[in-house]
């Protein structure tokens, strides 16, 4: 250890650091409340055409103004919250089962399976990221569905490995050991003792890699590529408002700043809660 | 060193032929039917016939094994078939439209380079101080920004306000200013952040302490004592980000009208031309490969540890 590790942020700067936590505490907490009740919040239908409304500035009617087609901006951002978000939730959660089941296996199992898997997660991971979901998009075609797939397709091979890494680091620990002696089956022995010491680190790269998803979700729906036109979606709105970059700006302003937000308050999220449940993850740290 | 980088480009053979596979997979054992879209793609009526005759053509009714051997082996000719949608070769359209990708890519890695290793080396010396969090801030900040947003708000300043900056196209300097710092953002963010507290460790050495004991100035510790140490995780992180860069770089080519692969790939992509995809997630596999080949290279070239190691091996 070295005094630059050792030295301990200022008062002033953890303060900051709880602010801007219980800030980002609030945002993810609106931004759930939003997924569950967004239609029921939404101050207009957020697909309701109103030609004689369309690009309208901000307004005591419409608080974020309307988009080209006069649909309410404010009702769209808010009821958008669900596909932009909950399609995250479920790609990672696809994810986190994909990961901890071919991880888990590879780890646990061990010998030629062991290797076989790895290998095959070696492939995977010689490509980048959004080439490969743009890879699988193209060989499943468009659409959100396919989206949530093709992201989970080009991510297994991360979580697997990292999963596999930290089932080998517990396998020869007591605990389990003793589980086997009490005559625990190997599979009883994986579910009931292993996963619950992988889950919380899981946990917490999942929060930290919520933020990430998100850009790759919003991303491809903005290529035109996952979701489609009227439904609202944030990526979707800032296509669709490019063509108005020259006159009406504030359209691209507002999904942007929604999104950007959102990933920011996942980040702190997700940095406080590694502070919190376990200092030591790192991702070098994982083999 | 010469038998480090054959050994390492020799690598290269299984890493390539694993993806093709995956590649090749994918489209025969995956949901789709390449005849079917062979044939909407050319505005046939898909009467039996014309099915039974283009799954003939395009070689589907003969097993796996020796379709994935014909196309790899015209794949090693470089022949990557016809675009269902323009019939015309997939090579020669790709490698078009290539280079303006590389080279939007490759302004956007330099930027990364030379804009996060002065900001970290600022935040280092002026620990805890208004630079170092203005740098934490601009780190922060790049973390979660959505680069198409930057894009958009790029343009709106720079173009839309101030008139300084063309909002489209490739052209000069002025062109790909924007482009590129939307696709930096991110990894200069994490790299200045990653160069400072890797110098703030490094400076806390020993060898750091000795050297300044022997009356070496400042700035020839804070170079040859502390930055040679300390820029190793930079060069690695860069190796992992150049993956994002690239993906970055199909998306903010279609904000900027930059006429690279991205279009080329997404309108192939919408279309479920299949060659095309096939050949252009190849390619950029090819790029991203042979990118980290010359992080690997670099690291043992700036890190005689590795370059020892490698060749005590023998």
């Amino acid at each position: 250890m070295t005094e630059a590790v050792l030295h301990s942020p200022s008062r002033h700067r953890r303060l900051a650091g709880q602010i801007s936590l219980r800030l980002a505490t609030f945002v993810v907490a609106l931004l759930i409340v939003a997924v569950i009740a967004g239609p029921w919040i939404a101050p207009y239908d957020p697909n309701l055409v109103e030609l004689s409304e369309r690009l309208k500035s901000p307004s005591l009617a419409h608080w974020l103004g309307t988009d080209h087609l006069g649909r309410d901006i404010l009702s769209r951002l808010i009821v958008g919250t669900r596909v932009s978000l909950g399609s995250v939730a479920i790609t990672l959660a696809v994810i986190l089962v994909l990961g901890i089941t071919i991880g888990g296996a590879s780890g646990f199992i061990g010998g030629r399976i062991d290797q076989i898997i790895m290998r095959v997660a070696d492939i995977f991971l010689t490509f980048p990221t959004l080439v490969l979901a743009l890879f699988m998009i193209g060989m499943l075609g468009t659409g959100l569905v396919n989206v949530i797939v093709a992201i989970a397709l080009s991510h297994w091979a991360w979580y697997a490995r990292i999963v596999r890494g930290i089932v080998l680091s517990l396998r020869h620990r007591e605990f389990l050991l003793a589980a086997r002696l009490a005559g625990a089956s190997r599979m009883r022995a994986f579910v009931e003792h292993l996963l619950p010491a992988t889950l919380s680190q899981l946990v917490v790269l999942a929060t930290l890699d919520i933020g990430h998803m998100m850009l790759h979700v919003s991303g491809l729906s903005f290529l035109g590529l996952g979701v489609t036109a009227p439904t609202p979606e944030w990526g979707v709105m800032i296509s669709d408002a490019r063509q108005f970059v020259w006159n009406q700006p504030m359209l691209i302003f507002w999904p942007g700043l929604a999104l950007f937000v959102s990933v920011m308050a996942f980040n702190i999220l997700g940095d406080a809660l590694r502070d919190r449940l376990d200092p030591h993850l790192r991702a070098e740290h994982v083999h | 060193m010469a038998s480090f980088i054959l050994k390492r480009i020799l690598l290269l053979v299984p890493m390539l032929l694993g993806a093709s596979l995956v590649i090749f997979l994918m489209l025969r054992l995956g949901p789709s039917n390449p005849a079917m879209d062979y044939l909407r793609l050319s505005r046939v009526p898909p009467t039996p016939q014309a099915l039974e005759h283009t799954r003939e053509m395009l070689g589907l009714d003969r097993p796996l094994a020796v379709q994935y051997f014909d196309w790899l082996g015209k794949a090693g000719r470089l022949d990557f078939g016809t675009s269902y949608a323009l019939q015309r070769p997939v090579l020669p359209d790709l490698l078009h439209f290539l280079p303006a990708t590389l080279q939007l890519a490759g302004a956007a890695l330099a930027l990364t380079f030379a804009l996060s290793v002065p900001l970290g080396m600022l935040a280092a010396r002026c620990r805890e101080r208004w630079p170092d969090q203005a740098v934490r801030f601009l780190a922060f900040l790049g973390v979660s920004m959505p680069n198409f947003w930057l894009g958009f708000l790029l343009v709106l300043l720079f173009s839309v306000h101030l008139g300084w900056l063309p909002a489209m196209g490739r052209g000069g300097l002025a062109h790909i200013v924007m482009p590129a710092v939307a696709i930096a953002f991110m990894s200069l963010a994490i790299n200045a952040r990653l160069l400072r507290a890797s110098m703030l460790e490094v400076a806390g050495q020993q060898h750091v302490r000795y050297a300044r004991l022997r009356g070496l100035s400042e700035r020839h510790v804070e170079r040859s004592h502390v930055l040679r140490n300390a820029w190793l995780p930079i060069i690695t992180a860069m190796g992992m980000h150049v993956g994002e860069m690239l993906g970055g770089t199909l998306i903010i080519e279609s904000i900027f009208g930059w006429p690279g692969v991205g279009r080329y790939a997404i309108s192939a992509i919408m279309n479920r031309d299949y060659p095309v995809i096939q050949c252009f997630t190849l390619v950029m596999v090819a790029v991203f490969l042979l990118c980290n080949l010359a992080v690997d290279i670099l690291y043992a070239l700036v890190d005689p540890r590795i370059r020892l190691s490698a060749e005590g091996q023998q």
